[in-house]
Parts: C-alpha cells; structure tokens; sequence
C-alpha cells in the first residue's frame, strides 16, 4: 500500500498540493482526475520521490520514500513521466533494459534478459526491438517506455497522463495494455489522465483532485455522476450509462 | 552496428603507431639524450589527452548535450585563476615554499570545491538555455583569464612573462615535475568514471528517469563534478587550458560508437584524444618542425568545428 | 516613463561632465608631478604636460568614443544588441590584419597598416553577417556566441602565424590596449577614429532605418546595402585605428552602447553622442584604475577594460530575460 500523510507542495507561495494524505491500493487501476493546475502531477511526482515535497510524508510499503535507499524503493515502484527530449543512439530494447538497473545496475542476469522479453512481447514491440528510440512513432515510444517500467517489474506503477499526443487506436490499446497488467500480473497502476471516460472504463476507483486537495475519491459510480463532476470541473456534465459504462458528456 | 572491440583495437594500435614514431622521428642517433625526454612527453600527452577526453564525456552526459565541455564552461582558465589566486594571497615567497605536489593538490581540491559550487549557481535550476550556458561560459573563461593576467600584473608589473613561464605549463612547456602525481590522479578519476559508468548510462535518460530507476541524483552528480573538477586539474596543470579538444573527440567518439554506453564512449574518446595530441604532437614538431603550434591548430579546428556544430543545431 | 525621459535628458550632460572631470584628473595623474601652477611657470614640466599627459588624455577619448560608437552602429546593423566589435569577430580579425601587414610588407607605413588591418575587419565582420544569416533562428544569445568563437579562429591563425614568427609577444601588445606609450607624434593617427565617429553621427538617422531591417529600409527609400556596407566600414576603420595604435579594448563597444540604449531608448542619433562620451569616460577611468593600483607601475587598460566588460557582459546575458522585455 501506499500512503500519503499530509503531503504539501508550494510554489512561489502557491499552494499546489494541500496537506493531501490519501491511501493507494495493492492492485487494481486507480486514475486521478482533475483540472489543469489542480495537482494530480505533482502529487503523483511527490509520491515516486522525482519532486521533493515542502511538508508531510510518503510511504510505499512502509519504506519513507524520501529517506529510504533509492534502489530500494526503485525495486517497488515505478513511473513514467511525459518527456520528450530523448537522445539518439539508443534502441528500443536497450530502452527496456534500463527498467532492470535496480535489480542488476547494468549488468543483466538471465532473469534480467527473460523480464526483458517478456516485457517487449508484452507491449507488441517485436519488429521494432533494434530501432532507434528516436526512429519511433509516438505510440510506439509510449509502449517502449511501458515496457521500461515493465521489466522493472514493481507492484505499483504510475504513469502520469500516459495518453497525450496519443490517437484513438493508440490511447486505447495502452489503456487496455494496463488493464490487463492490473488483472494478469497483479500490479497496482496509477495514472492521471485528463479523459475522464477513459478513466471511467478502465479504473476501479477513481480520485478527483481541486486546488491541491481531493475533492472525490471512490468507484467510477461514485464520481461519475453529474453533481460530482460539476463541483470537480466547474461546468454542466450529464452522465448516461452506456452497457454498463458510466460516460460523461460535456459538449454543450 | 560497429563491433566497438574493433574501434578500440584500431585506435589503439594507431596510437601506439603515433608515439612510436613521436619517440623514434629524427632522433638521429642521439638516443639517450631524446628517448627519455620524448617519454615523458608522450606520457603527458596521454595522461592530458584522457582527462580531457574523460572529463568531457561525462560533462555532457551530467548536461544532456553535445556542445557544452569543461573547458568552454570555463572550468580550466578558473583553475588558472584559483593557481594564480594562491600566490596572489598568500605572496610569492610563501607560495614558493608550499612543495609543488601539495601546491598542485590544493589547487585540485580548490578547483573542485569552486566548480562544483559554480555549477550549481550557473547551470542549478536548469531553466537556462543551452546557448545562453554556452555564452555564460565563454565570457566566464574570459573573466577569469582576465582577472589572471590583472593578478600577475599587480603581483609582479616588470617580470610579467618570466613569472608566468614559472607559474603555468603550456603545450611548450609541459610541466614534466607534476608527471607522476597527475598519472596516480588520473587512475583514480578513469577508476571512478568506469565505477560510475552504469550509473553514468541511466542518466544519459534524464535526472527525473534516473531517479525513477533508484539512482540518488544529488550524490551521483556530486561525485561526477568531483571526478570532472579532478581531471580537469590533471590536464590544465601539466599543459594548461585547452579550448576545444574535448569538444572534438567527444563528439566523434560519438560519431563512430553510436552507442549510448559509458564504458565504450569514455574509451573511445579517451584513445581520440591521445591519438590528436601525439599524432598532432609528433606530425608539427618532428616532421614539420613547427614547434609549439598544437594549441593554436587545436583552436583553430576546434573553433571551426564549434560554429558549424552551432549553425547546425540552430536548423533543427 | 517620466522618469526615464528625465534620464534620457541628463544623460548626455552627466557623461560630458564625467569626461571633462577625468579627463582633467588624467592630465595630472602621472609618475611626474605635475601641477597647474607648475605648467603656467616651469617650461619642463609644461614640456611634460605637452608631450606626454596631453596626448594620453586625448588619445583615451578618441579611442574609448570610437570602440563605443563602432558597438553602437553594429548592433543596430545586426539587430541584435549583442553585437559588437568583440562579439563580432571585429577585434581579432584587425590583429590579424595587422600581424599580416606586418609579416608580408615590412616596414610599411602606420597608415597602411590601419589600411591593411582595416579590410581584415571588414572582410571579417563580413563573413560573421555571412555566418548568422545561415542561422535560421536568430537567437539573441547565439549571434554573439557565434562571433566570439570567429574572433577565436581569426586568433588562433594569428598565434599560429605569429609563433612560427617569433611575435607571439608584439601580438599580446596588439590584443591589450596600453596607452603608457602614447606620446605626441604617436596617436595622431586616433583623430580618424574621432572623424569616423562624427560621420557616423552625420549618418546615424540611415543606420535607425537600416537597423528596422530590409524590407522597412527599402520601403523608405534607403539603399540597404550601401546602408550596411557604410556601416561595416565605419566599424571596421574604427577598430582598425584603435589595435594599430593602441591596441585592443575589448568588450568595450559592447557594454557602453548596452547601458545607453538601457537608459535612452534606441533612437541613434539621440544615443549617439552620449555613447561616446560614455566610452570616452569609461576608457579614462580604467586608465587611471590603471595607472593607480600599482602606481608608479602600471596596468595596461585592456586588462582592466577585460576583466570590468567581461563582468558586466556576464551580468547583462544573465539579467537578460527582465532586460529584453525593457
């Protein structure tokens, strides 16, 4: 489990994470929601220790995030940023196996390599397993940076709004990728996303950030319904079950 | 992909043709008087080369590009500046009573002390760009050369040349005393650089990807300023400032490796720039009899390079 | 605003006051002791004072108002406020000229000299332009990196050139301004800087157009190209007289036309002569910084102008975010 206590981030005096404190499950797919600015990346960047934070604490299986060995922690947890900047000269597989530096730090066991495989059949990255990163559709970068975390193979995952700049086919195949590692490989994944009916279909519980603080948190049933989602975003939403799919329409 | 066993096989044995012919090219006889001193010039020349080359690599991993060096950020005319601040403080004659290895330790240590701190000041936040860092640099290497040439004009306004001759090594005058103190140095920043290589491979992704895969960043960059600040002294110590060597073979190391991996770049680079110096070394004062002109082809290429490389980038 | 245009108009008047008052203060600065009375009764120390302090003092503001209007007329040409004779390549490729002239055509004479100098800063100022237009973003950063990287190439040939000559040193001298030599008979050569500085105040309002860019020049009716090449020569013979005479001072037409237009706006004809009094006085300042610290020795102003630009340069690209938007 992982548990924020109080956790707070200011910048230049503004509050972008408010004394959160907030209880992540073992398994299963959690997405935060929210407005821009609300601090669902930055809480998400505290919790994986990439930002320091101003006040409160982090716990991933009882280990303080902050004070704990590094490696320790890299063993148990794993994110995927947007960034874009990447270097040439890289292929895809050696991509991947940067995910098992925790486990090996750059010298691959047998296990290593097999986690590796496993990771590149996984996300459907055969053909492209010698290309340059950086000869890569988007799509297909995505996956390999998925298929990083991974081989790095740790119980919870975060992923922080994994389907930008991605198309239909694509966000939908990633969003799919991930529920399947939640249900196969028991893993815990936690991800902001900016669709709230992505988040809707594939999460099993669905935390709603707003100025710093969270403003819902529960099953998409829960969330997803009119009044919720107007007091989280500001605007006029109407909810309609679709086979069994709460999807949100706020076009009007 | 290039077999990087063949690279560096072939780079070796081209180095080793260089210094072979450095040591044996118009020797005509006098064998007992050249060999020796010519040695000790290749072993310069070699330990020179790999700092430069080392340092160089691993700065622009830390930096995440292919334009900044030490020497262009300013970090060797700044040891210039800290050697020339110690006589300058603590007066001539109780500098010269301070034995030259210790002289050259404390420069070391005030070097990686400064540096590290500069670094942070300068290229902290990262909010920066790239061209400015790179300006900041060039006019922080002049500031610095400058405020030398202020300190030894005041320290000594008659003997300015002789005072210099003495105080600082160029590529005329490879200061042969510091030879086996730089070599020790040397092995201890190379055994750190390939100790650090694994670590060195996670951060060429970036500092946030590199933290996410449990690297501790503050150290990690901590300990590489350390190793960059030692080698730097190495270099600047025995032959004094070199703008652009590093620049060069770093970037053609990457050119010829293609490969991300630490262990194979540093070799590389590190066996370009021996293989530059004593070619270069060997070519202008054996065979062309152009003695003491290394630096200034050094800059000129390395100059010309430079631009290109930057009207290059500005097209992406 | 209000306070700005009262600076705007007290500038040109505190910077004319600075240079009467040093310029006083270097007449009697000096080794010998010279005072007023003295001049009036003693025909050596008038002596002194005639051949020696006087044309030192005349020589610093010639020299310090040419590199400043050089830098001035350059970043307007370039667009770029940045710009300048260091940051040009300007500097270097006049040293280079000179080393040339002073290597193929022994003996010749100073004014072929400046001449020869004067078409190597020109035909490197010209290759610069020829650089930065082959840069597509015109970054305001990067156009005088590119420009102090030339200036190191046209240096290192020098050095090359001049250590297979055994003038490694005379270069030095060429690099450093130093006016401790400058006595009557051996600066006279500087008025052609004041006289070029006056030109390019005549024709300061064509270098305003031509700096509003091509297609805004041509619009108004000015030839461009003639526009820029007059102003490249103007830039480039000033310098020229300056290393061959004196030597060097670097950075200089950088930061004097930075802190006028910071504190004046950009319209040249009103800047112009309060650029060159700035210099001027800025030249005579570090002169005397110079002549004092280590009094009766002294330090070469290049060196003192070197470490004073550099710093302020630092400052300048470092502030430049708040500065660019001023």
């Amino acid at each position: 489990m992982i548990t924020t206590s109080d956790l707070t981030k200011v910048y230049d005096k503004t509050v972008v994470v408010d004394h959160v404190s907030v209880s992540l499950p073992d398994a299963g797919v959690t997405s935060v929601i929210g407005a821009n600015g609300a601090g669902k990346s930055t809480l998400l960047s505290m919790i994986s220790r990439i930002l320091d934070a101003d006040a409160g604490l982090v716990a991933v299986d009882g280990l303080d995030v902050f004070n704990a060995p590094s490696r320790e922690i890299a063993k148990r947890l794993s994110i995927l940023r947007q960034e874009t900047h990447m270097t040439a000269r890289i292929t895809v597989r050696e991509v991947v196996e940067f995910g098992r530096y925790p486990h090996s730090r750059g010298r691959l066991t047998a296990e290593c390599v097999h986690k590796v495989d496993e990771a590149i059949a996984y996300c459907d990255l055969g053909e492209f397993e010698q290309r340059g990163i950086h000869e890569l559709s988007g799509g297909q970068r995505q996956r390999a940076f998925i298929a990083m975390v991974l081989a790095q193979d740790t119980r919870y995952v975060l992923l922080d709004e994994p389907l930008n700049n991605l198309d239909m086919p694509h966000a939908t195949s990633v969003m799919k990728l991930l529920r399947r590692l939640a249900d196969d490989h028991g893993k815990s994944i936690v991800l902001v996303l900016h669709d709230i009916n992505y988040a809707s279909v594939y999460s099993d519980r669905i935390v709603a950030m707003k100025d710093g603080v969270i403003a819902a948190d529960g099953p998409p049933e829960s969330v997803m319904n009119a009044d919720t989602l107007e007091s989280i975003y500001g605007m006029r939403f109407s909810v309609i079950d679709l086979d069994g799919d709460r999807i949100a329409a706020y076009f009007r | 992909m290039r077999r990087p066993s063949v690279l560096i096989g072939a780079l070796s044995l081209l180095a080793i043709g260089a210094a072979a012919l450095f040591l044996t090219w118009g020797v005509d006889g006098h064998w007992d008087f050249a060999l020796p001193r010519r040695a000790q010039q290749v072993a310069a020349l070699v330990v020179v080369g790999t700092a430069i080359a080392v340092s160089t690599v691993i700065f622009q991993t830390i930096t995440r590009n292919r334009i900044l060096t030490p020497s262009i950020m300013g970090f060797d005319a700044l040891y210039v500046l800290l050697a020339t601040s110690v006589v300058f403080f603590l007066g001539s004659a109780t500098a010269a009573a301070i034995p030259p290895l210790t002289m050259f330790l404390i420069r070391a240590c005030l070097l990686m002390v400064a540096a590290t701190l500069l670094f942070r000041l300068v290229l902290g936040n990262g909010k920066r760009g790239l061209y400015t860092l790179v300006l900041v640099g060039v006019i922080a290497g002049t500031f610095f050369s400058s405020l030398t040439s202020f300190m030894f004009r005041v320290m000594d306004p008659n003997e300015y040349d002789s005072l210099l001759s003495t105080l600082f090594a160029s590529f005329n005058a490879i200061d042969t005393t510091l030879l086996g103190i730089a070599t020790v140095l040397l092995a201890l920043g190379i055994g750190a650089a390939y100790w650090l290589g694994p670590q060195l491979d996670v951060l060429t992704l970036g500092r946030d990807r590199a933290v996410a895969l449990g690297i501790n960043y503050q150290r990690t960059l901590t300990m590489l300023l350390l190793v960059i600040a030692l080698l730097v002294s190495v270099s600047t110590a025995l032959v004094g400032p070199i703008s652009f060597l590093g620049l060069l073979v770093a970037n053609l190391a990457y050119q010829l490796t293609r490969t991300y991996r630490h262990a194979v770049n540093l070799t590389v680079a590190a066996l370009l720039a021996v293989l530059a110096l004593i070619a270069g070394q060997a070519l202008l004062q054996h065979v062309l009899h152009f003695n003491g002109t290394l630096s200034a082809i050094i800059n000129l290429v390395g100059g010309v390079y430079f631009i290109l490389l930057l009207v290059k980038e500005s097209r992406k | 605003m209000k306070s700005s245009s009262r600076i705007a108009a007290v500038a040109p008047w505190v910077a004319a006051a600075l240079v009467l008052i040093l310029g006083v203060g270097s007449l009697f600065l000096g080794v010998a002791d010279v005072s007023l009375h003295d001049v009036l009764t003693d025909p050596d120390v008038r002596s002194v004072f005639l051949i020696s302090r006087v044309p030192r003092t005349v020589a610093l503001i010639l020299a310090g108002a040419a590199m400043a209007v050089a830098g001035l007329i350059m970043q307007h040409l370039a667009r770029n406020r940045f710009v300048s004779p260091t940051t040009a390549g300007t500097i270097d490729a006049a040293a280079l000229g000179l080393l040339t002239a002073t290597l193929l055509f022994a003996g010749a004479s100073v004014m072929s000299k400046i001449l020869i100098a004067m078409l190597f800063a020109l035909a490197g100022s010209l290759l610069f332009i020829v650089l930065i237009q082959r840069i597509q973003f015109k970054d305001l950063i990067l156009v005088p990196l590119v420009g102090l990287l030339l200036g190191g190439v046209f240096r290192a040939i020098a050095e090359f050139f001049a250590y297979r000559n055994n003038l490694t040193q005379t270069l030095d001298v060429w690099l450093n301004g130093d006016f401790s030599g400058v006595i009557q008979g051996r600066y006279e050569t500087l008025y052609f800087a004041g006289v070029v500085a006056l030109v390019a105040y005549l024709f300061a309002n064509w270098f305003t157009v031509a700096g509003m860019g091509r297609d805004f020049a041509t619009n108004v009716g000015v030839n461009y190209k003639v526009v820029m090449g007059a102003g490249l020569t103007i830039a480039a013979l000033a310098t020229a007289v300056v290393v061959v005479t004196v030597g060097a001072i670097p950075f200089l037409g950088l930061i004097v036309p930075n802190i006028v237009t910071l504190m004046m706006g950009d319209n040249m004809r009103r800047v112009l002569p309060t650029t060159a009094l700035a210099g001027a006085a800025l030249v005579i300042a570090c002169d005397m910084l110079g002549r004092w610290i280590i009094f009766p020795y002294e330090i070469a102003v290049g060196t003192i102008v070197g470490v004073v630009g550099s710093a302020i340069f630092l400052v300048l690209v470092l502030r430049r975010n708040r500065y660019a938007q001023a």
